[in-house]
């Protein structure tokens, strides 16, 4: 595989915890490579360390050590400021308990990456309420997140993860908190935006049959990377 | 300015719990501003332009006495039409509780005062008994008196040379305000100085202070320096001014206003500051998995401690503006029910108490503010 075709390279990261007085390494010298337009699914028994590993992926955390090169920036050289604005244009992020805020409306909810963009107020809302269309949400615009069933707010959270047009998705656990066959209707959400929108995405799961939906697997045990599999040769 | 409908959904999360926060906050401002325009109508001196009647009173202090000899030196000041004068007596009738204004005064007294109505057969018969007093429409109804009643004053600083603290009176006028609106300046007593000064102890010859009556007002600040000039560097100088700032003088001896203005100011304030304090806080650990998501999606550091400073910023202020609004009505009602104060919350309290409310909103708000700063997303988000 040529490294330009590479969206994520990843080298040797090892990270610790602090804890109390004592150092936890989390993550033992992982080395990974995400081609751009790659939907890779991470699996791992809890614990293992998959949060840890995705967190680092999506810039919400620096390596202890290693490198990790996102489209041509090393983001584990970027100081805490310039991760946050290189996020708002560049990853999107999908919680297994959605983390909508409570009090505004679900188009406000997607409307929130907009605000740190230049947009005006009217093409925030435009773009809101395509992002909500094209997650089928068109008509529950308004609603509060109370006012949505789960499988609704985790795509509500989907919108507010794409509005902006990140190349990168990073999911933990999108399905965790949800029945079957709703799980199935995000895990299909997930594949149009990877094969439509050409969104590279890396999600966490526990689930098997979750992870079939993604082009290959990696599993992580203990902090260290195990075998990866690809989903249908 | 985009983020204040974030601030805004965010403050009115708890309904109830920030409703009587701001409650509380408009509480506070209502009282801030009324005790400020108590403060301010103290401080502020009453101009003299326009007047037609002065006060002239030591000095030194109001309760020092001025030499009787003063009388006809004033007199003969030009532009000077009528001199009277008055002497503070500080009698109690049965009970402290049941305070009112008596003084002594001269003969002549009443003709300054046109605003005050009294039957002209009642002004004869207290010109012509000595130990004669009349009073307010209000003070008589107060205390059910009637024409011919004797009313006993307890003396409180002059004793009576023969009855010892009790000086009798006999009440032979009432009189009334003849704008309804000075209805509460009849709430006081006078009776002739002549009985006094006969009857007290100590200090005869001498009188509390000069009533002025001036003949054309625009010379009335003239005169005053005139008056003042004249006793500069005597034994007892003078300080003349208008009648408005004399009584609030007057009322000032009763305590250091601006010290008992600012204790309870600060007491109320800092009570604001733990109770706004505390409800800030507990909001704001409330939410930190909330703010951990806005910082993933890339709000900055500092973008969350605005949101949170703001959020104070804009409660004080919703509760400050609110309360300030408040105490303007409130100063009226102040000012209908003391006599000799006008009281107005002034532009000087709009701008001190807004910036009281931008201190207190930083003081509320940074706290909180820095801890959402602060918060490592990776441990807020895990629970860590
Ligand atoms: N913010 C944190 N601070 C300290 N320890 C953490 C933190 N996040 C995770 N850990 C620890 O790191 C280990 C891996 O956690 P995590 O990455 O969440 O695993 P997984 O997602 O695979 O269940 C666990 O032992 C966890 O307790
Ligand atoms: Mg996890």
């Amino acid at each position: 595989m040529n490294n330009n075709d590479n969206l994520v390279n990843i080298r040797g990261v090892t990270k610790s915890y602090q804890r109390a007085k004592q150092k936890v390494e989390v993550l033992h010298g992982i080395d990974i490579d995400i081609a751009r337009g790659d939907f890779l699914a991470l699996m791992g028994p809890s614990g293992s360390g998959k949060t840890t590993l995705l967190n680092l992926i999506g810039g919400l955390d620096k390596p202890s050590a290693g490198s990790i090169n996102v489209a041509g920036t090393r983001i584990d050289q970027l100081s805490s400021g310039e991760l946050a604005r290189w996020r708002a244009s560049n990853v999107g992020f999908v919680f297994q308990f959605y983390n909508l805020l409570p009090m505004l409306s679900a188009l406000k909810n997607v409307e929130l990456p907009l605000l740190l963009t230049g947009l005006s107020g009217t093409e925030r809302r435009r773009n809101a309420e395509v992002a909500l269309r094209l997650v089928n949400l068109g008509d529950r615009t308004q609603h509060k997140p109370k006012e949505l069933s789960g499988g609704q707010e985790q795509r509500v959270a989907i919108a507010r993860a794409i509005v902006s047009d990140p190349t990168l998705l990073i999911c933990d656990e999108p399905t965790g908190d949800l029945d079957r066959h709703t799980a199935d209707e995000i895990l299909g959400l997930l594949q149009v935006l990877n094969r439509e929108h050409g969104k590279t995405i890396v999600m966490v799961t526990h689930d098997p049959k979750a992870a079939e939906f993604a082009h290959r697997q990696l599993h992580l045990d203990k902090g260290t990377l195990a075998k990866s599999a690809n989903n249908g040769g | 300015m985009k983020y204040l409908h974030l601030i805004w959904a965010n403050l009115f999360r708890k309904k109830t719990r920030s409703l009587l926060t701001v409650l509380s906050i408009v509480v506070a401002f209502l009282l801030f501003g009324m005790l400020d325009a108590v403060r301010v109508a103290f401080t502020v001196r009453d101009s003299l332009e326009g007047a037609s009647r002065l006060v002239v009173s030591s000095k030194l202090s109001i309760i020092q006495p001025l030499p009787y000899a003063d009388l006809a030196q004033i007199q003969r000041i030009p532009g000077v039409e009528a001199v009277a004068f008055a002497n503070w007596f500080g009698g109690i009738y049965q009970d402290r509780k049941n305070f009112f204004a008596n003084f002594a005064v001269s003969n002549n007294y009443l003709d300054l005062y046109p605003e005050f109505v009294m039957p002209e057969d009642q002004k004869q018969t207290f010109m012509a008994t000595r130990t004669g007093a009349v009073v307010g429409r209000n003070l008589a109804k107060r205390f059910g008196w009637k024409i011919g009643d004797k009313i006993p004053l307890q003396a409180t600083i002059f004793p009576h040379k023969s009855t010892g603290n009790t000086w009798t009176f006999d009440l032979v006028g009432i009189f009334h305000a003849r704008d309804s609106s000075n209805a509460n300046q009849e709430d006081q007593m006078i009776f002739h100085y002549d009985y006094f000064d006969e009857g007290r102890t100590f200090g005869n010859g001498t009188v509390g202070w000069y009533m002025v009556k001036i003949a054309d007002p625009r010379h009335t600040s003239q005169i005053a320096q005139t008056i003042d000039h004249l006793y500069a560097n005597s034994v007892a100088e003078t300080k003349t001014q208008t009648e408005k700032q004399f009584n609030l003088d007057f009322a000032k001896q009763l305590g250091d206003i601006g010290l008992i203005v600012s204790s309870i100011m600060g007491a109320v304030l800092f009570t604001i500051l733990l109770l706004t304090g505390n409800t800030m806080s507990q909001a704001v650990r409330e939410r930190i998995p909330e703010y951990a998501v806005l910082k993933t999606i890339g709000f900055s550091n500092q973008t969350v401690l605005w949101l949170v400073l703001g959020e104070a910023l804009l409660m004080i202020a919703l509760g400050g503006v609110f309360g300030l609004g408040l105490s303007v009505l409130g100063a009226d009602a102040l000012s209908a029910a003391f006599r000799g104060g006008v009281f107005q919350v002034a532009v000087q309290t709009w701008l001190s108490g807004s910036v009281l409310m931008v201190v207190l909103g930083l003081a509320v708000g940074f706290p909180p503010a820095l801890r959402a700063m602060r918060l490592r997303i990776v441990d807020a988000l895990s629970g860590h």
